[in-house]
């Protein structure tokens, strides 16, 4: 069951292949299973310890289903979650429990995730009461230093959430996940709720207490630039899948995948002469339902670059060299020769130092796909 | 910037300056300190709840009250208590402050014995329907699946019962008794609860602060009890004061049907029973039995109403206008006041309308 090479590495999480189905079920009475919902589809990744693997996406792409599943809250369909090389994704209930002290989560919205009915003391002091290290004055000591520790008065654990504002209550969710002194915490878009001036508090908090604690974090957020400033590495995931991952410099200066190009293309960019100077990639129609995803490459339906082979094959995520990235190739595609034998890659785990890449035809450096897609719209105009 | 920006920045300035909004003075208000000051406002649930624990000091001292009278509960007077014809005597006479019943006992000494039965019928019966019908609601609600669908039937099935029916051969088997009144009254109270509960708990477990406590690795006797409990003490607490005068009236007419608290014990809804065939010589007979049992439940079901308007948030404007238009009345009457009160009355017009309908 364990597999014991993770325990000595730098790896603090491996996930192994998971896949996370929901059923859709249908009728009344009766009711019956008439499709799966592929929410995470065969996804693997690394997270290694002291640092922060970042996840973007758009709504929909299965970030959070993955960090449930990583944070053992839901059950997964298939694969493996290892933990200090120990897999916790067949555990029961009580034998996750001591397990759940080295995982912790901070939640989206500090409105719902914080009980309206509890004072802040018993919300950040629920941990030392559910692993029972600690009661009576010892747990409001303990609470206290915490509610200072993540910038709260300490005097104020006898409050309502409701007497808070929104980055207050941010800092209790992350009083919370920090009580039990975790390894990982898994960020579920902790800052998108908050106002920008908040988020940046919020943000150094969390990397003042990477540093202090040598935390790990599973950072999930759909703001790119967020996740560059957060992140060593980054995974880009759609569709269920990981299309791309790599070191965030890595990823932000050379984007392989066209998903990664238009996503980076869509962010906001707060330097008036960049924003002007960079091309919009405007990817045609809306994301494929994940009850019955595209087959071959999940992105081929709005890829600017899809050729037949994207269709068929689905891509494999390996690592590209610039320097394989010959126009050759994308002949060879063209030509609907079974790019397989000809693909250059390795492959690679996404959360590694590799910049891995699920695409048949990576982006060249200097490549525009601005071109590509408008020949894409106008293609799609001429047949309709 | 404009006018209206730099007027808020300098009013903004102006507190700082003066220091009058300092943080650690405003003073943080829970959900009951505000439920009890709306209710406080209320003057139809403050008399409710005035002549409530009247009743219940009334019911305690009811045995004090038997001795200053110098009149048993269940000693008939023959010699005072009836005159003549052997009928009962009207209100005031010999002592008598209520007048007597058709066998001579004290009118006002059986009322008080009898509002004790109802009361405790009545607070008894709620509290074991109100636990069992949070227990079973939470379960059904939290756990789903086969625990729901087992749970959620049963409960749709006591609903469904005929509960007159029911109470007829349960008394006709068992034979009638106190303890039979309380278990045939909370079987048929506690569903109702359950329901509520269970709705409530199936909206209440989506929230992402329950997704946190099970990450935290609380089981699910601790999510329901500390996490979804206090999120639910509102509403059962309108329901379960609801529920109250609904087992006093239960009571009195099971009693009425001589299938509930027998003779010599007093209960309302038996000294009703006695009383129709003398009200034609005797009207007290009737009336004051009546009268306290009118009263009980009235004063209930209008504390009930009060509280669920004290929990529920969009009355607040209401609230607000009644306690403007008390200010109004008290001071001499300004413009600007008299425009705002209109200006809520509206409002306060259309949510009142709202509610009813």
């Amino acid at each position: 069951m364990a597999t014991a090479n993770d325990t000595d590495g730098d790896v603090l999480v491996r996930v192994e292949n998971v896949v996370k189905y929901f059923p859709v079920k249908a009728g009344g009475f009766l009711r019956h299973t008439v499709g799966q919902v592929h929410a995470v589809d065969d996804v693997s990744l690394v997270i290694e310890r002291g640092k922060t693997l970042g996840l973007v996406g758009e709504t929909g792409s299965g970030k959070s289903t993955l960090a449930r599943c990583v944070a053992g809250l839901i059950p997964v369909t298939s694969g493996r979650v290892f933990l200090n090389g120990t897999d916790i994704s067949r555990l029961s209930r009580s034998a996750m429990r001591p397990l759940r002290r080295e995982v912790q989560m901070i939640f989206q919205d500090p409105y719902s995730s914080l009980n309206p009915r509890r004072r802040v003391g018993a919300i950040i002091g629920d941990p030392f009461a559910i692993h029972k290290t600690a009661t009576g004055a010892e747990r409001k000591r303990m609470v206290q230093e915490l509610m200072e520790r993540v910038g709260l008065n300490p005097e104020h654990f006898n409050r309502f959430p409701a007497e808070f504002s929104g980055g207050q209550r941010q800092r209790i969710g992350v009083a919370r996940a920090l009580a039990l002194r975790p390894k990982l915490i898994i960020c579920d878009e902790p800052v998108s709720a908050l106002d920008v001036s908040i988020q940046a508090q919020v943000l150094n908090l969390l990397s003042d207490l990477q540093t202090e604690y040598g935390l790990s974090y599973l950072f999930i957020a759909h703001d790119l630039e967020v996740v560059r400033h957060v992140s060593d590495k980054v995974a880009v995931m759609y569709l269920g899948r990981i299309g791309e991952a790599a070191p965030a410099d890595a990823l932000y200066g050379q984007p392989r995948h066209p998903y990664t190009v238009a996503l980076l293309s869509a962010a906001p960019a707060a330097d008036p002469d960049a924003a002007a100077a960079r091309q919009r990639i405007i990817l045609t129609g809306d994301v494929p339902s994940p009850i019955d995803p595209p087959a071959g490459c999940r992105f081929h339906p709005r890829c600017p670059k899809a050729e037949d082979i994207c269709r068929r094959v689905e891509p494999p995520l390996v690592t590209h060299e610039d320097s394989d990235l010959d126009p050759a190739r994308t002949a060879v595609g063209t030509d609907g020769q079974p790019l397989e034998e000809a693909g250059p890659g390795v492959p690679g785990i996404p959360g590694g130092e590799a910049h891995v890449t699920a695409c048949h035809f990576p982006v060249q450096p200097g490549e525009s796909l601005a071109s590509a897609s408008a020949a894409t719209i106008a293609a799609e105009r001429e047949s309709a | 910037m404009s006018a209206f920006t730099e007027a808020r920045f300098e009013a903004h300035e102006a507190e700082e300056a003066s220091g009058i909004p300092q943080p650690s003075q405003v003073q943080g208000r829970t959900q009951w300190q505000l439920t009890w000051m709306r209710l406080r406002s209320d003057k139809v649930s403050m008399i409710a709840l005035v002549v409530i624990v009247i009743m219940i000091i009334l019911a305690i001292a009811a045995p004090a009250i038997a001795s200053l009278t110098g009149h048993a509960v269940n000693t008939a007077y023959p010699v005072n208590g009836e005159n003549a014809d052997g009928n009962p005597v009207p209100p005031g006479t010999n002592g008598f402050i209520l007048g007597t019943d058709s066998t001579g006992r004290d009118l006002l000494v059986r009322i008080l014995y009898g509002a004790r039965i109802s009361l405790f019928v009545g607070i008894v019966t709620t509290l074991i329907a109100t636990l069992l019908g949070v227990g079973v609601g939470l379960m059904a609600g939290y756990f789903g699946g086969i625990i729901d669908t087992v749970l959620a039937r049963f409960t749709d099935a006591v609903l469904a019962f005929p509960y007159i029916v029911l109470a007829l051969a349960l008394a006709a088997v068992f034979g009638p008794s106190l303890t039979i009144i309380v278990v045939m009254i909370t079987f048929f109270s506690w569903a109702g609860i359950a329901r509520i509960v269970r709705g409530q708990t199936l909206s209440i477990k989506e929230k992402e602060y329950i997704e946190a406590a099970r990450s935290l690795g609380a089981g699910p006797f601790r999510i329901m009890f500390f996490d979804i409990l206090p999120n639910l003490l509102a509403p059962v607490l309108v329901v379960a004061t609801l529920y109250i005068p609904n087992a006093v009236v239960f009571e009195s007419t099971l009693s009425y049907l001589t299938l509930g608290i027998q003779a010599p014990t007093p209960s309302w809804g038996n000294m009703l029973s006695d009383a129709q065939n003398f009200y034609q010589v005797a009207w007290w007979y009737l009336v004051f039995p009546a009268v306290a049992l009118l009263i009980t439940t009235l004063a209930f079901n209008l504390l009930g109403d009060g509280i669920r308007d004290a929990m529920d948030p969009r009355t607040e404007r209401l609230i607000a206008a009644r306690r403007l238009r008390r200010r109004v009345r008290r001071s001499t009457i300004k413009r600007e006041n008299k425009e705002a009160l209109e200006s809520l009355a509206v409002g306060g017009t259309r949510a009142e309308t709202g509610k009813k309908g």
